[in-house]
């Protein structure tokens, strides 16, 4: 035998089940008013800095059905690239939302601001990104991926630039579709699988 | 807000296999490709921090809050309780816990379930409370009833409640199960089984606990969650290569 390490091991995840929604947005599934203060239902308030965006887009399994059960989470810096809790970040952005694909459609839209560029520990930077966390029946640990945008430079970028397969970054790059208004879908299999992040 | 170090790079195995054939809906839905690994970064070493602001006083009483205090739902009464600490084993205070559960016979409060054991009109089934300073947690609820679901042909949940815990990290976002000691179904359920190592399975069972329990009132069980944790060496922050 060898000492003991004095580390824990993470606890294991499991799926958030069909019925995430009952204890993370309840107003979704009919319960509103189950909290007084629901919390994640916007990132920004109004008068937050920057430009308003509207990202549309559907989780899609192998099979090419968009998911109608997926519920996601956002997180991003204010328009000047500070996570809220960083000194001097804005205070109408809270960075956080949750949202989930309309029962219906299987479609998602978040509202929120464009993020600006933040910095690396290695004294680079990262391109304006909101990074995600989806769950949903069938998904046994929460998926991490990120949006980009098409019209932002995203050239320096030190996560993009590690995706060997070329092609497969525009995975993570959401389409301008009109004046502040992008898709980004999210391909779960398939030959544009979505790049997943172990991060 | 100083540099709390990188999130140490989460251990895979210690986690379910994202396919699994016995838990069909994974078949679609697990990605097929690897994940691309990579050091954290200020995304996810920040995350969003809500506070007792956002609570209502009856948010952890999932006996009572849907009836806001009106009413109290049927069930076997139970306190669940525990503390969520990070892998260095330091407490995680103030942060956000959030579970939801079946009621007692089974039955969801969503409307996609549709099972034919009846709902409790003074049961909504969500709660949420924030840790202390030590990480500690606590709701009173009632047991969830097992339920069948539609997977392979005689499927059962076993008894189990849903937790959603932030960490101060969006990297140490986590949602797990907390499953009941003694439960037979835990060993037929192909979910449980999607974790392949018994022993990480073991932790998600939490054992009843007489000492915590309130004689002629409830029972306990005690489910302790740990989060990833960050890198802290004095070798952490040198600069890259140097």
């Amino acid at each position: 035998m060898v000492q003991k390490l004095d580390t824990l091991v993470e606890t294991p995840s499991q799926t958030a089940g069909p019925y995430v929604h009952i204890g993370l947005m309840p107003s979704y599934c009919g319960n509103a008013g189950a909290y007084e203060q629901e919390i994640g239902l916007s990132p920004i308030e109004d008068g937050a800095a920057g430009e308003v965006i509207e990202i549309v887009g559907q989780v899609i399994d192998g099979t090419g059905w968009a998911l109608r059960d997926a519920m996601i989470e956002s997180w991003q810096a204010d328009a000047a690239g500070k996570y809220p809790g960083q000194p001097g970040a804005d205070p109408k952005v809270s960075g956080h939302c949750r949202f989930g694909a309309d029962a219906e459609t299987g479609e998602f839209t978040l509202r929120t601001i464009k993020p600006g560029p933040t910095p690396t520990r290695s004294g680079g930077q990262q391109a304006p990104h909101i990074a995600l966390w989806i769950v949903a029946r069938g998904i046994n640990i929460g998926l991490q991926t990120r949006i980009y945008f098409e019209d932002e430079d995203n050239s320096a970028d030190p996560l993009l630039a590690r995706i060997e397969q070329r092609p497969r970054v525009d995975t993570l790059i959401a389409r301008k579709t009109g004046d502040g208004t992008y898709r980004f879908d999210i391909r779960l299999q398939g030959d544009k699988e979505t790049v997943f992040l172990d991060v | 807000m100083t540099d709390q170090g990188p999130l140490i790079p989460r251990n895979r195995a210690a986690h379910p296999v994202a396919y699994d054939i016995d838990y069909k809906t994974s078949v679609p839905r697990s990605p097929k490709w690897a994940l691309l690994s990579y050091d954290s970064s200020i995304t996810e070493e920040t995350g969003p921090v809500y506070g007792h602001n956002v609570l209502g006083a009856l948010d952890n009483n999932l006996i009572l809050n849907w009836t806001k205090g009106a009413a109290p739902a049927v069930g076997e009464r139970i306190l669940m309780h525990g503390r969520v600490v990070d892998e260095n084993n330091r407490p995680v205070p103030n942060t956000l816990v959030e579970i939801w559960q079946a009621n007692a016979g089974g039955r969801y409060r969503h409307m996609k379930d549709t099972y034919f054991a009846p709902l409790d009109p003074n049961f909504g089934g969500c709660g949420r409370t924030i840790t202390d300073d030590n990480g500690y947690y606590e709701f009173l609820t009632i047991r969830p009833g097992a339920y069948p679901w539609p997977n392979r042909a005689n499927d059962w949940r076993p008894m189990h409640i849903h937790i959603s815990v932030f960490g101060s990290a969006f990297g140490q976002r986590l949602i797990t199960q907390m499953y009941f000691e003694g439960d037979p179904l835990i060993d037929l359920c192909p979910i449980a089984a999607t974790i392949k190592s018994r022993s990480q399975l073991d932790r998600l069972v939490a054992p009843l606990d007489m000492a915590h329990s309130k004689p002629m009132d409830y029972l306990a069980y005690k489910f302790d969650i740990v989060l990833r944790g960050r890198r802290q060496t004095m070798f952490e922050n040198k600069l890259e290569g140097m």
